[in-house]
Order: structure tokens, then C-alpha cells, then sequence
């Protein structure tokens, strides 16, 4: 398949808009939303290859991951609650007891 | 008519798994009708079934069976650190009922949950494909996530178990996107097929995604294993955590990282050695630098160990590099005796720690030996086994961890190592000058050494004492655990 190269530049574009979104945003929900960003470029990456490579490997991997996306963001979302809870906000800027 | 076929499963190799998932899931039931001031049954239960299962672990030794499509395999190398991980959960366990009681946060559900952690951490070690390696480390991280936010009502709980939760998911980002191009790179997931394809590439260190897919997958990992530079969330989390937890964390994950990333890079990658041990080279300098200079000046106790155990990560991360037999068995062996000797030391810092965990610095160790004897000489052990003096398990494994990379020609590595190593004295004999030579400013009368605390404690000192007295014990397993590599 000649455009495997344009699967891989709209994953890895969106991959990096994923991780400067992490490394820029303030908002733990707009983190959260990059993170799974990520992942969601990983796994175009993996059907693009499996696609590609004719092989369903990659494929099934894919579901591994939104399962494990999935049971992430339950765990994730709790923890954002907990925080809330306590400090009535989710802004990172908040997440400041501990430094060194 | 076709059918589909169905291959025929062996389930030898995850037996000690299955039987973990069970115990995790009925204690979860369980639960539901212990009273709320009866969780220690709970614990009760867990440590046995950790000890069943460890029974069921040891059973595997020396067997070498593939099972699933080769997918998962059982071999004295996950063998060996399967024990590690039971011995870092075992312990938890021991030493989280009176802390968890204290903190008036003792639900019911911690147990299974160190224990689906366990099960991650197993089919880590386990795994030869990138598939169950990534399903065992999200089994492991997702549950440590609520293990550091475990106490609800803390802040510090909060911030620790949300700074993991973001970062942990983050990195397993990159973990897997490296995953995606070595797919890619090599049309497979199976470990023993990619190092097969890899071997016939003619040039592989010229295939970029295969480079690019391993430099992203060794992001990921030293992430979790709390290598320099991605170390930044390990002292939050590891202050903010609860005590036990902290200790867990710091001794199980990272030999389960340790165990992952060997499997990878020495099983599917071997033909890319020069390369990577160039990486790991300039890694294990950093995160011991880092980590040992960072320790100096702190004066939170948890921080200090936190600080530690990032340059403890760096010491391993020599012997990796190094990357041969001596090498390697020495990271075994380190991981398991430092799993002793850091959840022992942990477990007089809960002691020691009051409601709150209040009285969490180095200063208020003062005088505990002469208000406290037994007890300051329990923690001295722990802290020289960490600084890495004879006749201490920690020596001998930083001496194999060393002596691999000088094998190796890396000397200069295993210098900067050694000096590291002699800094490292410094905030760990900071603590027992504290102890022994400075007047006691309170009677330490709230410490009780309850039951489980106490055998945690006994369990500790041995683990610390006698592979640095007869280290051949348990080094010959190591020996044996890395060979089919």
C-alpha cells in the first residue's frame, strides 16, 4: 500500500499534538483528553501497519489498548474526583504540595 | 463442516496468575461482609495466599515451558522474579494493616489490589510478546495508581495518586507508540520472531523505525523504572503516597520494569546491543548523579529513600548496560535484596511516623537508639545495606553490578558508580548519626511493634543480611535465571 507514509504522519502529527498538549495544558481534563490522544494516534499507527503488513497482530493489539484506555480512564477519572473533593479544583497549577 | 480450531493451552505457565486473580476477586467478595474494624483478616488472607502462590512459583523452577502461541513462558528468569515480586508483596501486605488502621483509611480493597499489581507484574516477567508485556504493565500501573491515591482524605494522597495516574499514563504513551514501529519494523509482536527478523536485517541500526521504535519503548520504560531524566514524579508520589505503598512501589514496579526491559532488549534485540547500551550507558550515569546528589539535601525521610531508590535504579541500570551474565544476574540479585532492605526501612519509618503521617523527618530520628535500640539497629542494617557495605546484601550487588560492567570494559561507568555509591553514604549515615548521637527529643512511646510488623521486620533483616554473608545462596540462582536468556 503506497499512502502506509500519510497514515504515519496524521499518527505522528497527532501523537505530538498529544504530548505538547500534556506538557502545556492546565486543565487535568484537557491532559487526560491529550493522553488518550496518544494513544488513539498509536493505535492508527498499529492498523496502518497491520493494514500494511497484512497481518491482524496489530489489529488485535489495537483492542488491547482501548480496553486498557478504558479501564484508565475509570481509575483516572476517580482520581480526579478525589482531588476535586479536596481541593475544589482540577487545574495542575493546584497539584503543588509536594516539592522539592 | 469446518470448525475453527482451538490450539491446545498449556496453562502451567500461569498457574501462580490465576490462582493470584481468583484470591484478588474473592477477597474483593469478601470484603463486602468483613466489619470495618476486622480488615486484618483480610490481610491475613492475602499474605497466605501470597505465600501459596510463592509455593506454586517455586514448583516452576527450572522448567522451561511456552505456552499461548509463545506469548507467555515460563523459565527460571520470570521464576526468579516472580519471588521478587512476592517478596515486595508479602511485605506490603505485613506492614500495611497497622499503618492503614492508623490512617484510618483501612479498606478492605487495598489487598486485592496489591495483589491484581502482582499479577501485572508477574505477566511482565513472563511476557514474550509486546502484547502481554503491555497487558501485565497496565494491570500493574492502573492498580498502583489507586494504591498511591489510596488515602482519600489526604491531600498529599490526592496529589500522589494524580501525578502518577497523568504521568504513568503519559509515558505509557510512549511505551507504546515504540511498540506500534517495532510492529512495524518487523511485522510481529512475539519476541523470539522479532529478534529472528532483526538478526537477518542486514544493517538494522540504519532501520529507523526499528531505532526509533526501541528509543521510544526505552522512554517509556524508564519512566516506570524512575530513570533520570524522567524521574520527576517519583519523589511526589513516593512522599505522597501512603508509607507501605511507597515501600511496595518503590521495590516491586521497578523490578518488574527491570524484568520487562530485560526480556525485551536481550531476548528481541540482542543484534542492537552496541546501540543501546550506549543509551543506557549515559542513563545509568545520570540517574545515579541525579539521584544521589538530589538525596543529599533533603530532609523529609520518604524523600530521601525516594531520592534512593532513583539512584538504586541507576546502580541497576550499570549492570544492564553491561549486559552480560555477570551483569544481569546482578540486577536480579540486587532487585530482590533490595526489596528487603528498602521495604524494611520503610516499615521503621511507619513506626516511627505518627497519625498523619507527622513526624516524617530525618531529624526526628533523633535519639531513637537510645530510646529505642532494637529497633535503630534493625534500621541501621537496612540503611548500610542500601549504602552498599560489606557484609551486606546490598555490597555483594553492587559489587556483581559493578564487576559486570568492568567485564565490559565500561570502567569508567563502573568508577562513576563506585562514587556514587560513596556519596550515597553520606545521607544514609546522616540518618544513623541522628539516631545514635543526638539527644533524644521525645520517648518514642507510640511505637508498638505489632505481630505482622515485627515478622516483616525479622523477614527484612535476614533478606538483608544473609545473601551479603553467604552471597553464593542465592546468587547461584540468579546465575541460573539469566543463562537461558
Amino acid at each position: 500500500m503506497e499512502n502506509l507514509n500519510s497514515y504515519l504522519i496524521v499518527s505522528a502529527i497527532l501523537f505530538s499534538i498529544g504530548t505538547i498538549g500534556v506538557l502545556t495544558r492546565k486543565n487535568v481534563i484537557v491532559i487526560f483528553m491529550c493522553v488518550e490522544m496518544m494513544l488513539n494516534a498509536v493505535n492508527l499507527t498499529f492498523v496502518a501497519f497491520s493494514r500494511h503488513l497484512g497481518n491482524l497482530d496489530g489489529q488485535i493489539f489495537v483492542f488491547f489498548i482501548m480496553t486498557v484506555a478504558a479501564a484508565e480512564a475509570a481509575v483516572g477519572l476517580a482520581l480526579i474526583i478525589a482531588f476535586f473533593n479536596n481541593k475544589q479544583s482540577i487545574d495542575v497549577d493546584d497539584v503543588n504540595i509536594m516539592k522539592w | 463442516m469446518d470448525m475453527i480450531s482451538i490450539p491446545a493451552v498449556n496453562m502451567t505457565p500461569i498457574i501462580p496468575e490465576i490462582f493470584l486473580s481468583v484470591l484478588a476477586m474473592a477477597l474483593l467478595l469478601i470484603n463486602v461482609f468483613v466489619p470495618s474494624e476486622k480488615k486484618s483478616y483480610l490481610a491475613y488472607l492475602s499474605f497466605f495466599g501470597i505465600i501459596a502462590s510463592a509455593v506454586l512459583v517455586v514448583n516452576g523452577w527450572g522448567s522451561h515451558v511456552e505456552s499461548f502461541g509463545g506469548s507467555v513462558v515460563l523459565d527460571n528468569f520470570a521464576t526468579f522474579f516472580k519471588i521478587t515480586f512476592l517478596v515486595a508483596a508479602g511485605l506490603a501486605v505485613l506492614i500495611s494493616d497497622q499503618y492503614m488502621d492508623r490512617e484510618g483509611c483501612n479498606h478492605g480493597e487495598l489487598y486485592p489490589l496489591i495483589l491484581f499489581t502482582v499479577v501485572g507484574m508477574m505477566l511482565m516477567a513472563s511476557g514474550t510478546d509486546l502484547m502481554t508485556i503491555f497487558l501485565g504493565l497496565e494491570v500493574m500501573s492502573i492498580s498502583l495508581y489507586v494504591l498511591a491515591g489510596f488515602n482519600r482524605s489526604s491531600k498529599k494522597s490526592n496529589e500522589a495518586g494524580l501525578k502518577y495516574f497523568l504521568l504513568g499514563s503519559f509515558s505509557t504513551g510512549f511505551l507504546l507508540y515504540g511498540m506500534a514501529l517495532i510492529y512495524g519494523a518487523t511485522g510481529t509482536t512475539r519476541l523470539y520472531k522479532i529478534a529472528t527478523i532483526v538478526g537477518q536485517m542486514t544493517l538494522p541500526s540504519a532501520n529507523l523505525l526499528l531505532v526509533a521504535g526501541m528509543l521510544l519503548m526505552m522512554t517509556g520504560f524508564a519512566f516506570k523504572i524512575a530513570a533520570a531524566p524522567f524521574h520527576m514524579w517519583t519523589p511526589d508520589v513516593y512522599e505522597g503516597a501512603p508509607t507501605p505503598m511507597t515501600a511496595f512501589m518503590s521495590a516491586g514496579p521497578k523490578a518488574a520494569g527491570f524484568a520487562a526491559l530485560l526480556r525485551i532488549f536481550l531476548l528481541a534485540l540482542p543484534t542492537l546491543q552496541a546501540e543501546w547500551s550506549q543509551v543506557l550507558w549515559v542513563l545509568a550515569v545520570l540517574t545515579m548523579t541525579v539521584g544521589n546528589i538530589t538525596a543529599l539535601r533533603q530532609d523529609n525521610i520518604k524523600r530521601v529513600l525516594a531520592y534512593s531508590s532513583i539512584a538504586h535504579a541507576g546502580y541497576a541500570l550499570v549492570g544492564f548496560a553491561a549486559g552480560n551474565a555477570t551483569g544481569t544476574a546482578g540486577i536480579l540479585f540486587y532487585m530482590l535484596s533490595y526489596a528487603f532492605m528498602n521495604i524494611g526501612a520503610f516499615a521503621i519509618i511507619i513506626l516511627v511516623s505518627k497519625k498523619g503521617e507527622t513526624n516524617g523527618n530525618v531529624s526526628d530520628f533523633a535519639g531513637l537508639g537510645f530510646k529505642r535500640p532494637v529497633l535503630a539497629v534493625v534500621m541501621t542494617i537496612f540503611l548500610f545495606s542500601l549504602a552498599g557495605m560489606p557484609p551486606t546484601a546490598g555490597f555483594i550487588g553492587k559489587f556483581y553490578l559493578f564487576s559486570g560492567a568492568i567485564q565490559k570494559g565500561y570502567i569508567w561507568l563502573a568508577v562513576i558508580g563506585v562514587l556514587n555509591s560513596a556519596a550515597s553514604v553520606y545521607y544514609y549515615l546522616r540518618i544513623t548519626v541522628y539516631m545514635y548521637m543526638k539527644e533524644a527529643t521525645e520517648d518514642f512511646s507510640w511505637i508498638q511493634v505489632t505481630a505482622p510488623v515485627g515478622l516483616a521486620l525479622a523477614i527484612s533483616v535476614a533478606g538483608s543480611l544473609i545473601p551479603g554473608i553467604v552471597p553464593s545462596f542465592i546468587l547461584q540462582y540468579a546465575q541460573m535465571a539469566v543463562k537461558l536468556l
